[in-house]
């Protein structure tokens, strides 16, 4: 029979029986009665003849029930009663475990979103990111991204290649749109022929650019991204055929890409065809990032092998000009060394995620040893029942069950509730996590998120549900029963949690320790001059001319003089300067060999250093010292005079000091006039705070191009203003700004205002992030020990209350006592500082990377921790052990 | 099942087709019913409520009985129980196949008398 309508039918069905046997017993009585019994025995007769109502009244409903479905039931509903009854435990338990399933759930789902999930292309496996080693090329060690590829690499590989399906180059970089609405600055990809083939994501709406759009010669095409579709033309499907302005140059939309298209881990607005120009290509160039898309079969170590032969065909086809020998690049010894795309898309964000995972993981397994703690004194003040249950036959199973499904069902409900604490914790995350975690747009809660969560819920579940299922399962009727008259608590119903203690204290060590370690780290980092003062007083934004709107570099540099000139007019403005780029911002170096004259370099090459452009008032508008000689002026700049000025690590590298090196004389290539050094400046921690400063070479913002052989004058066409204002940071000031850019050309947008500070804070944002998630989980490591020996000497002491009594009663003084149970904790705690050192000694090797002049055995950390652990044990457990001492003889002695 | 330990225990299946076929005769309510089998066995046969309600609640479940709310004519609550078209069919299987069993004895008996 249909079992589903048997169950709503029960209680009707359980109310015929009642009454059924209620009838019985009332017509036998009624018999009873006629034959002139009177009522009260009647009845009694009756019931007596009946039988066991009860009993037969179970086994009636018996039929309608499933035996094993009902007992589950049934503990289901006593479990729901004991919480009930006492609130505050069920609390606790569900806020611990919400907390801690909660914070593992979402440290999960980044690291499934990040580390573990494919890339989001077809056939994922078969992509490489071209990166190439160059270890003969003098300063490259300092780029992070391997030697990029140059144009003429780019057509030698593509064209020449065995080993791939498809491959092209990217860079990403920023353009000026008019022509729609207001001028605005977009993110863009300038992208070759191979790249779209490489990813193969078909687009949402017309086609990829194809070989012919990256013709020179041919007229500009362009394609959306999915947001940038939605965000200025409102998903209007007619959007393909339109055109638009791009740095001043009419270009046609050609296509849109589906929603959440990345390449690789850029985010973009627009598309736009490289369109190199191959007859004028030159070796040189080295700017752009490959990826190939392998033909299915061919290893990686293949492709090396491929393109490595065909380092020799690109210097034999390409050349740097007149005059250059091809094969100096020989001397760079370019390898192919290619790896997956999605190891080049995780970097080193790896190692920060693990050691997070680990941090919360660890404080999960306190949680849970907490818990099992509580659960152990709950099942032991129920000793007595269970006991009675076991002698009248309840077999181990049946209680161990019992137990077992009020921990599962804490440990499931806690769950449910984690998912919320998960979907805050993932928001929390990306809102102050570091900014650089790649991916970070694909880490969500989704299935298999909610799959980790189940998981760790039940595991935990019975993780600490074991522990007393284990310890209480015995039948060992007799020792409970007897009355504990003579009897203190054994010692090894004491052990268990001892242990349990133990393991809290050495866990909340090794977290405290790595926590320390980061507050040290960071407070060193903070104390780190960056080569700039009061960064908070300290607005940037970011302008670029293109090349259509203003023609003639001159030009450029007037308009952005006069930009400067318009921004210091605007009211709280105290002084203005730009520069190619600001510290700390990320912004890839340019990078090029500097010839001091008179220095013979080892190998005939002397090293490559960092350049940048810089205007007059740029230093002393950022507050960098000048620590010799003078800024620039607007004199040296437009009358191109062969000034220079360097970092102060630059000039004692050469001359020995900063003073030494006025006057001196250097230039970049041979075929460029002697520059003379006018000023040197102090350091500045271009590559953030942990990073040494690197040795620079500061431009005017006009200069002859050393890059051409015809003079031409050259200078940064996209400038990164900084205006120091006691407005900074506020939305008014950047709309004043706006005004004043506005008024000397109306077309040119500002781009990324922010402070100086909100840039320094981002940069160290993966330590402070570190930071944070270990100082959390360490002092809720800590304060779930201090909870745990708290709980444990208190249970002591309960349980131990006649011992104190007749101790009192004796003659002991209270003092003794007090230090009786402080000892025993002391105890536990140096138990667990001992172990926990040799964890957090071995643990914290793993953080090296993280750590910054400090080391990770640093002993006045491994001395500090220990200390604040002993004084919270003690703290802790003299409470209770202050309650022992408050025990009233007469009374103890009386509890039975 | 019987009380008085001389009688034996009926075979399995023996109450469910007495009660069958008492709620065939007339359907009525559980009281009664004990009294009818007592009265028509001539007191050979006495249920014990012990194994009647839980078999009536079983036959229920099995769909071989149903039970109808009404009240008695002391004007107490009561229940009726009536036996279905599954349960005679039921009934019937079980009569032949318990009447051929009987053959089977009363054959074998009969062999070994002469």
């Amino acid at each position: 029979m249909n079992p589903i309508p048997r169950l709503f039918r029960r209680s009707r069905r359980y109310s015929d029986i009642d009454i059924s046997v209620n009838e019985h017993i009332e017509e036998r009585t009624d018999e009873l009665i006629a034959e002139g019994l009177p009522r009260k025995q009647a009845v009694q007769i009756a019931r007596r003849e009946f039988g066991n109502v009860a009993l037969l009244q179970q086994r009636s409903r018996e039929q309608w029930q499933w035996p094993a479905l009902e007992s589950l039931l049934a503990d289901l509903k006593f479990t729901l009663r004991r919480l009930r009854k006492f609130p505050g435990f069920g609390i606790t338990v569900l806020l611990t475990l919400a907390i801690g399933i909660g914070a593992n759930t979402a440290v999960f789902s980044v690291i499934d979103g990040v580390l573990l999930k494919p890339l989001p292309y077809p056939r994922p496996d078969e992509l490489v990111s071209l990166w190439l080693d160059a270890p003969g090329a003098p300063g490259l060690a300092n780029f992070q991204n391997g030697l990029r590829l140059s144009p003429s690499m780019y057509f030698t590989f593509s064209e020449n290649n065995h080993a791939f399906q498809s491959l092209g180059v990217f860079v990403p970089n920023t353009a000026n749109v008019t022509g729609i609405a207001q001028p605005e600055e977009v993110h863009t990809l300038l992208i070759t022929d191979g790249i779209l083939q490489t990813l193969a994501i078909p687009p949402a709406l017309g086609r990829w650019l194809s070989h012919d759009d990256q013709d020179p010669h041919s007229a500009k095409r362009v394609i959306l991204s999915y947001g940038y579709w939605q965000r200025r033309f409102g998903g209007d499907s007619s959007v393909i055929g339109r055109s638009l302005q791009l740095d001043s140059q009419t270009c046609e939309i050609v296509g849109v890409m589906p929603r959440g298209f990345r390449v690789v881990d850029h985010d973009f607005d627009m598309l736009v065809p490289l369109q190199f120009d191959r007859a004028h290509a030159k070796l040189a160039g080295f700017g752009f990032n490959g990826i190939g898309r392998l033909k299915s079969g061919i290893s990686r170590a293949q492709a090396n092998s491929d393109v490595a032969r065909l380092v020799e065909t690109w210097m034999h086809t390409f050349t740097n000009g007149p005059g250059t020998n091809p094969f100096y690049y020989r001397l760079w010894r370019i390898s192919p060394a290619f790896r997956s795309l999605k190891q080049q898309v995780i970097g080193s964000v790896s190692n920060v995620l693990w050691v997070v995972m680990a941090t919360v993981g660890l404080v999960m397994l306190i949680a849970c040893v907490n818990i099992a703690n509580l659960l152990l004194v709950r099942a032991d003040s129920r000793q007595h029942e269970l006991s009675i249950r076991a002698a009248l036959g309840a077999g181990r199973m049946r209680i161990a069950r019992e137990l077992l499904i009020e921990s599962l069902f804490l440990g499931l409900i806690g769950g449910v509730f984690a998912i919320g604490v998960a979907y805050g914790g993932l928001r929390l995350l990306v809102a102050f996590g570091p900014t650089n975690l790649p991916r970070l747009s694909e880490v969500t809660i989704d299935a298999r998120s909610l799959l980790f969560t189940l998981a760790v819920s039940i595991v935990s579940g019975l993780l600490f549900g074991s522990i007393p299922a284990l310890k209480y399962a015995h039948a060992r009727a007799t020792a409970a029963l007897s009355a504990n008259r003579t009897v203190s608590a054994s010692r090894t119903r004491q052990r268990s949690r001892n242990v349990l203690v133990v393991a809290q204290v050495s866990m909340a060590l090794v977290l405290l320790v790595s926590a320390l370690l980061m507050i040290r780290t960071f407070a060193s980092m903070r104390k780190v001059d960056p080569g700039f003062s009061d960064p908070a007083h300290l607005e940037t934004l970011r302008i670029y001319l293109p090349d259509l709107l203003v023609a003639d570099p001159v030009v450029v540099t007037h308009v952005q003089n006069e930009i400067a000139e318009k921004i210091a007019a605007v009211p709280g403005v105290t002084s203005v300067g730009f520069s190619a780029a600001v510290p700390m911002e990320g912004n890839d170096p340019n990078w090029d060999e500097m010839a001091v004259e008179g220095k013979v370099y080892p190998g005939g090459e002397p090293p490559m250093r960092f350049f940048n452009y810089v205007s007059p008032g740029y230093f002393s508008t950022m507050g960098s010292a000048i620590v010799a000689g003078r800024e620039y002026s607007w004199d040296d700049v437009y009358g191109l005079r062969n000034n220079i000025m360097v970092s102060e690590n630059f000039a004692r590298e050469n001359w020995g000091s900063a003073s030494a090196a006025i006057g001196k004389r250097m230039r970049q290539f041979k075929s460029m006039p002697w520059q003379v050094i006018i000023g040197v400046v102090q350091d500045v921690r271009h590559n953030g705070v942990n990073e040494k400063a690197p040795e620079t070479i500061y431009w005017p913002a006009m200069l002859q191009s050393p890059y051409t052989h015809q003079p031409t004058i050259d200078g940064p066409r996209s400038a990164t203003f900084v205006v120091r204002s006691k407005r900074a940071g506020s939305e008014a000031l950047v709309a004043d700004i706006q005004r004043a850019v506005g008024s000397v050309n109306a077309n040119v947008p500002i781009a990324n205002p922010s402070t100086m500070q909100d840039i320094y804070a981002k940069s160290m944002a993966r330590t402070s992030f570190t930071l944070s998630m270990l100082a959390i989980a360490g002092s809720m490591a800590l304060l779930l020990g201090i909870i745990g020996i708290y709980g444990v000497i208190s249970y002591a002491v309960s349980q131990r209350t006649r011992e104190i009594g007749i101790r009192l009663a004796l003659g002991a003084q209270k003092s003794e006592l007090k230090w009786m149970f402080v000892r025993s904790a002391l105890v536990l705690t140096a138990a667990g500082v001992a172990i926990g050192i040799v964890g957090a000694a071995a643990l914290t090797q793993s953080m090296k990377s993280l750590l910054f002049e400090i080391s990770p055995l640093d002993p006045l950390t491994y001395l500090t921790v220990p200390f604040i652990l002993v004084a919270a044990a003690a703290l802790a457990s003299y409470l209770p052990a202050r309650r022992a001492a408050g025990v009233n003889p007469v009374e103890a002695l009386r509890v039975d | 099942m019987s009380r008085n330990s001389d009688n034996r225990d009926l075979f399995p299946g023996a109450l469910e087709i007495m009660i069958l076929q008492s709620l065939r005769h007339k359907p009525m309510h559980g009281y009664a019913l004990v009294k009818h089998i007592q009265q028509v066995s001539d007191d050979l046969l006495q249920v014990e409520e012990g194994s009647l309600y839980p078999a009536l609640q079983r036959m229920l479940r099995e769909g071989l009985l149903d039970s109808q709310e009404g009240v008695s004519a002391k004007g107490r609550p009561t229940r009726i129980y009536r036996v279905t078209n599954a349960g005679i069919k039921h009934l019937e299987r079980e009569l032949s196949s318990f009447g051929k069993m009987f053959d089977g004895i009363t054959r074998v008996l009969a062999f070994s008398q002469s």
